[in-house]
């Protein structure tokens, strides 16, 4: 694969916050990801083990502090700045004092499309997310899983290739937040989006995904990359399938690996 | 509940109060023989306030218009400042703990400073005066909602590729508006009753203050009547100041960081 046909490439990037300070912290070490065009990847991993970190850094919201990340082909700052990618938070960010259709010109306006233009393009995207008919509706008038909807279609408004999600449905409940997750890959499928997402939840990682990397923490590092083979297409059956149960707790063994060692680390420094 | 119902039922239990209240008040003097310059009858009061109405009226409209200037200055002042110090970090960690500061000491006897400066029959002390505490409040408050605006809206701004401006035009100055009006309804009044201390000071005896306080040992009864004359103005002050919050907040559906339908 050249560079320039991989959605990501972060290269031996690490990450250290207040250098040469008694607060420096290691957040991220020889951290290496590469995300295919239309891959699905999620990062998982316990609290403060960088992954949220690793995201702002695809986004060139923050520099690290060596190595180097390309989004599309292009230095991530570069790729900022064209707008190569949508993004979206655990908290819907609408702004209140716009309509629901202006919230998701918003990122167009910024581009400096022509009104008609970014209008249609708005309603277009409202209706990916099934939201046509709340067009002219207040943010704050909807429900907390339409809202999210509206930060998607938002995220999606100037058809970036990439997706960068920060636990976008972690205030969500269950239901809502299964019914986001299949909208998500069937939206993610209509528009051919790669998308880097950040979660604590294992059911959503392996539902999502096509590949979960597990993270550790101090220092940051990955330490798993497991690939889900439950095809391409997924549903509510998926969900109560065998092999997903088997990637769940392949996951969630991974997860509790570090845990292990960890805890063998604290004992061995205890007196006994 | 109809619209009118519910203007009734929320208008009667003060009205039935006040009322009340003016009659408990009347019967009072009455009963125990106050000496009116202990305390007049609401009776008399409103006598006077009918008798004198011309001059309140005069007295309003000097009280009022210093009100109103310095309130539209110390506005456009205040906002004005919260820009500048929103734009230079510096001028803010120089300026903001001095403009706290100010605003905690009693500074209306800066009018006798002002009084000083400028010729005897001169409105410009008051109005400065007033300018001046609305000035803070306003500053304070707008600052505020300049900076601290979500987190989350800078992050998505920033991934747009805004540029600083961007971000003042898209997030920061929508998001210092209701604080702006908030500001108001906080200054409205105070603005008022600067405006009659500040007579107390000297200058021109024309306003609200000045007639009170002339009033109070001759007449008391006309004394009270300016005391409603300043009532009634500080009132109708606050309530425009809230009539447009709320018609700001109903645009925008909730207070900052709110949400109600």
């Amino acid at each position: 694969m050249e560079a320039s046909e991989r959605a990501v490439q972060v290269s031996g990037v690490s990450k250290v916050f207040n250098p040469g300070t008694p607060r420096q912290v290691d957040a991220l070490v020889d951290v290496e990801l590469t995300v295919a065009p239309g891959e699905f990847v999620t990062l998982i991993g316990p609290s403060g083990c960088g992954k949220s970190t690793l995201l702002r850094l695809i986004a060139s919201l923050i520099e690290p502090t060596t190595g180097t990340i390309t989004v599309n082909g292009k230095p991530a700052g570069r790729a900022r700045l064209d707008q190569e990618y949508g993004m979206a938070f655990q908290q819907a960010g609408l702004f209140d004092w716009r309509s629901v259709v202006k919230n998701v010109e918003l990122p167009l306006e910024l581009k400096g499309w022509d009104k008609a233009k970014r209008r249609e393009r708005a309603l277009d995207m409202l209706a990916l997310v099934k939201l046509a008919d709340f067009a002219e509706h207040r943010p704050w008038q909807l429900s907390g899983g339409m809202q999210q909807r509206v930060a998607i279609a938002r995220a999606l408004a100037a058809h970036p290739p990439l997706l960068l999600m920060d636990e976008p449905f972690g205030a969500l409940d269950e239901m809502t937040r299964e019914h986001m997750q299949a909208e998500l890959l069937r939206i993610c499928a209509d528009t051919d989006t790669s998308v880097v997402f950040v979660t604590h939840s294992i059911p959503e990682a392996v539902y999502l995904s096509r590949r979960v990397v597990v993270m550790s923490r101090r220092p940051g590092t990955i330490s798993h990359v497991i690939d889900v083979d439950l095809g391409a297409h997924r549903d509510v059956d998926t969900r109560e399938d065998a092999g997903f149960y088997k990637k769940v707790t392949e996951v969630r063994e991974a997860l509790r690996g570090h845990e292990v060692d960890k805890s063998l680390m604290a004992t061995g420094g205890e007196d006994r | 509940m109809t619209r009118l119902g519910r203007v009734v039922r929320a208008v009667w239990p003060p009205l039935v109060f006040g009322i009340a209240f003016l009659a408990l008040w009347e019967a009072a003097v009455n009963v125990f023989d106050w000496k009116p310059y202990f305390l007049p009858k609401p009776s008399s009061i409103w006598t006077q306030f009918t008798d004198n109405l011309s001059s309140i009226r005069a007295a309003v409209a000097v009280s009022g218009a210093n009100a109103l200037v310095g309130l539209l200055c110390g506005t456009a002042l205040g906002v004005a400042m919260s820009f500048l110090l929103m734009r230079f970090r510096l001028l803010n960690d120089m300026l903001s703990p001095l403009a706290v500061g100010l605003n905690a000491i009693p500074i209306f006897v800066l009018v006798a400073v002002f009084n000083n400066m400028f010729a005897i029959t001169s409105e410009i002390p008051r109005r400065l005066m007033v300018t001046l505490v609305v000035y803070f409040i306003v500053l304070i408050n707008v600052a505020k909602g300049l900076r601290q605006v979500e987190s989350t809206h800078v992050e998505l701004l920033r991934s747009y590729a805004a540029s600083p401006t961007q971000v003042l035009v898209k997030a920061r100055i929508p998001n210092a508006v209701p604080y702006l009006f908030t500001a108001l309804t906080i200054a409205a009044p105070v603005a008022v009753i600067t405006a009659f201390v500040s007579e107390y000071f000297g200058g021109t005896q024309n306003g609200l203050g000045s007639r009170i306080t002339s009033n109070m040992t001759a007449n008391t009864a006309a004394a009270w009547a300016y005391v409603l004359g300043a009532c009634l103005l500080g009132l109708a002050f606050y309530l425009v100041s809230v009539l447009l919050e709320r018609l700001i907040t109903q645009h925008r559906g909730g207070s900052p960081g709110g949400g109600t339908t």
